[in-house]
């Protein structure tokens, strides 16, 4: 009990620190570029901890979280760019709205198959909403895509925006957090480990996995949609397979088992790629070895091996005997 | 709107057919025997292209040649990443997540690769000599080229089929579909056929790309669009049933050709139509008696 306790303690200290460290950034640093890579690691930690419900928790790997993170974004976008900045939060809601329903629509459909399948279909799905958006260009301005996304009224203001980013996205991971371990959690990761016993619980399979597809795709449009206003501009790579690659990778450079591993997993990534990447055109290849060593050698990812780490400093010192 | 139309289109409905089948059934192949999703199938498909191109165009070999000697340097590369990357994580937990992940990663390295080594600009490859004319038939073309890309596709049909009911390691790759640990009990080496099959559909894939070069651009990032249309046609055939690809290869293929002339801009959307109506009523696939869970 008291060693849940500090367990819990630890926990919430290290949010607190991390939510810290971001809320002092606008206060730092008065460059316009470091508040933009904060917030960029703030909407990626978002998409990645949303995505990591589907894998890490319930084993269903999504390769097409990018369609409703897009999808999010592009409602802000076409709404901006066609009423007027006043829509910018009604287009959020909206958007959100839309994606309950897409999700659940092509939920039904994509997890009829389970495995592969789902990753493969889920890849196919969302590359169809890339193509419509990429050659539909009277509507949505192709491979153009739509700038000058300005937040309405006070939002308007760039330190502003990211502190109203900043609390959407940790109230966001904090309610993803209580869903994860409550009863709802713990059949999704019952589900990963055994579907056919989860059945003789008397707890259906299918609903939970459709009920998490959607919860996740749910917070990966609050994302998107947060990114039309961090960057004010929308781009159709926002729905092409890589971004939802990018997010897959976050989410195994933190750790998959570790709940806030995807969100250290996006901070790192962005900050390696903000530096390598701007020096060299080669930073897929470069960034692919370094996912190919995590798979072979550290598949915990960083958050999951320090712990073991921890644990293991921990055992040879005798200091914290169980 | 006449019988020649629907002829030609036909024809080139058949020749995007035999180069998806020749990838999906690589694909199909390796998922049947290993229950590995080989994402980056269509990386290999691309540097087939680029190889043939090499070949051909800038050492000047014989196409035919350097079709052959594509397959070989393919497949190669194929076994390597199976033999050395691979094979490290079979059978550990979340296994086909970490494969598809470990893929990906080979997708983005050889997508690079093939950009550091070639360059990012556009490259064609011209139709080997004999193949470059076209028949006449009404008032519609119908080029030679691609009544020999149908030809060996057809081959390559035959010769698989001959390899996998009739020959010794066609049936152990079949046997090990089934039951991949019988079979190594009963002696067979099976980590080596994985390898050997592995080898086979990367060649395969391969051999694609180069037939594919004189049709389409070379181009980096041509292996994501062939890996999605394989995709489709390996679901809607059944994962891991070869002639199930053939068939969706086929189907896909017509749809496609069909598609583009009628309605250019969406032809795409047809052939994810019919995964939508599969996906619906029959999910573990149009030609499979077997079901998916």
């Amino acid at each position: 009990m008291t060693n849940d306790t500090a367990r819990r303690i630890s926990a919430t200290s290290l949010w607190t620190i991390i939510i810290l460290i971001f809320a002092l950034v606008p206060i730092v640093t008065t460059s316009a570029y470091k508040i933009n890579v904060a917030s960029h690691i703030l909407v990626w930690g978002l998409f990645a901890v949303s995505f990591n419900m589907l894998w890490g928790i319930t084993g269903m790997l999504s390769f097409g979280q990018a369609l409703y993170y897009g999808l999010g974004a592009y409602s802000v976008g076409l709404m901006v760019d066609y009423l007027g900045s006043g829509w910018f939060l009604p287009a959020i809601a909206l958007g959100l709205v839309m994606v309950i329903i897409v999700s659940f629509l092509l939920g039904l459909l994509v997890i009829r198959v389970g495995g592969v399948y789902f990753t493969m279909l889920t890849l196919a799905f969302a590359q169809l909403a890339w193509q419509i958006t990429f050659k539909w260009y009277d509507f949505t301005g192709g491979d153009d895509g739509i700038q000058g996304i300005i937040p309405p009224g006070i939002l308007e203001n760039r330190i502003v925006y990211y502190y109203f980013v900043l609390v959407i996205v940790f109230v966001s991971i904090w309610i993803l957090k209580r869903m994860a371990y409550s009863p709802f959690g713990l059949i999704l990761r019952c589900v990963q480990q055994n579907p056919a016993r989860v059945r003789f619980l008397g707890r259906r399979v299918r609903r939970n996995q459709l009920r998490v597809y959607m919860v996740s795709s749910f917070f990966a449009a609050l994302a998107g949609s947060l990114m039309a206003g961090v960057d004010s501009s929308i781009h159709t790579d926002m729905l092409f397979w890589t971004t939802s690659g990018e997010a897959i990778l976050m989410s195994v450079l933190g750790g998959l088992n570790q709940f806030f591993g995807p969100f250290i997993g996006a901070a790192i990534f962005i900050l390696i790629e903000d530096n390598i990447g701007a020096r060299t055109e080669y930073w897929p290849l470069i960034i692919g070895s370094i996912m190919l060593v995590m798979v072979i050698l550290f598949p915990k990812g960083i958050v999951g091996e320090v712990l073991r780490l921890k644990a293991w400093f921990g055992k040879n010192g005798g200091g914290r005997q169980p | 709107m006449d019988a020649t139309f629907i002829f030609s289109q036909a024809v080139s409905g058949l020749t995007i057919a035999t180069l998806l089948f020749l990838v999906a059934s690589g694909l199909t192949l390796i998922f049947g025997v290993g229950k590995v999703f080989n994402f980056a199938h269509g990386s290999f498909y691309m540097i087939g292209a680029y190889f043939g191109y090499q070949f051909s165009a800038v050492w000047g070999t014989n196409f035919f040649l350097s079709l052959i000697l594509t397959g070989i340097c393919v497949g190669l590369v194929g076994m390597l990443m199976e033999f050395l990357f691979l094979r490290r994580i079979y059978g550990r937990a979340n296994e086909g997540g970490f494969q598809i992940l470990m893929t990906y990663c080979f997708i983005l390295i050889i997508d690079d690769l093939v950009k550091l080594i070639w360059g990012t600009e556009y490259k064609s490859l011209a139709r080997p000599p004999g193949f470059q004319g076209a028949f006449q038939i009404g008032d519609t073309f119908i080029p030679t080229y691609n009544l020999l890309i149908i030809g060996i596709g057809f081959a390559a049909v035959i010769l698989a089929w001959y390899i996998l009911a009739r020959t010794r390691p066609g049936r152990v790759a079949r046997a090990a579909s089934v039951d991949r640990e019988i079979v190594g009990v009963l002696g067979v080496n099976v980590p080596l056929t994985m390898t050997l099959v592995f080898g086979l559909a990367t060649a395969m894939g391969g051999m694609a790309g180069t037939l594919a070069a004189p049709l389409r651009t070379v181009t980096p990032g041509a292996g994501i669009e062939v890996i999605i249309d394989s995709l489709i046609v390996v679901v809607i055939g059944g994962m891991g049933n070869f002639w199930g690809a053939w068939l969706g290869a086929i189907l896909i293929g017509e749809v496609t050709a069909f598609g583009v002339a009628f309605a250019p801009k969406w032809a795409t959307l047809f052939s994810f139509m019919i995964l939508v109506i599969v996906l619906i009523f029959k999910p573990e696939g149009l030609f499979t008696r077997r079901k998916v869970m």
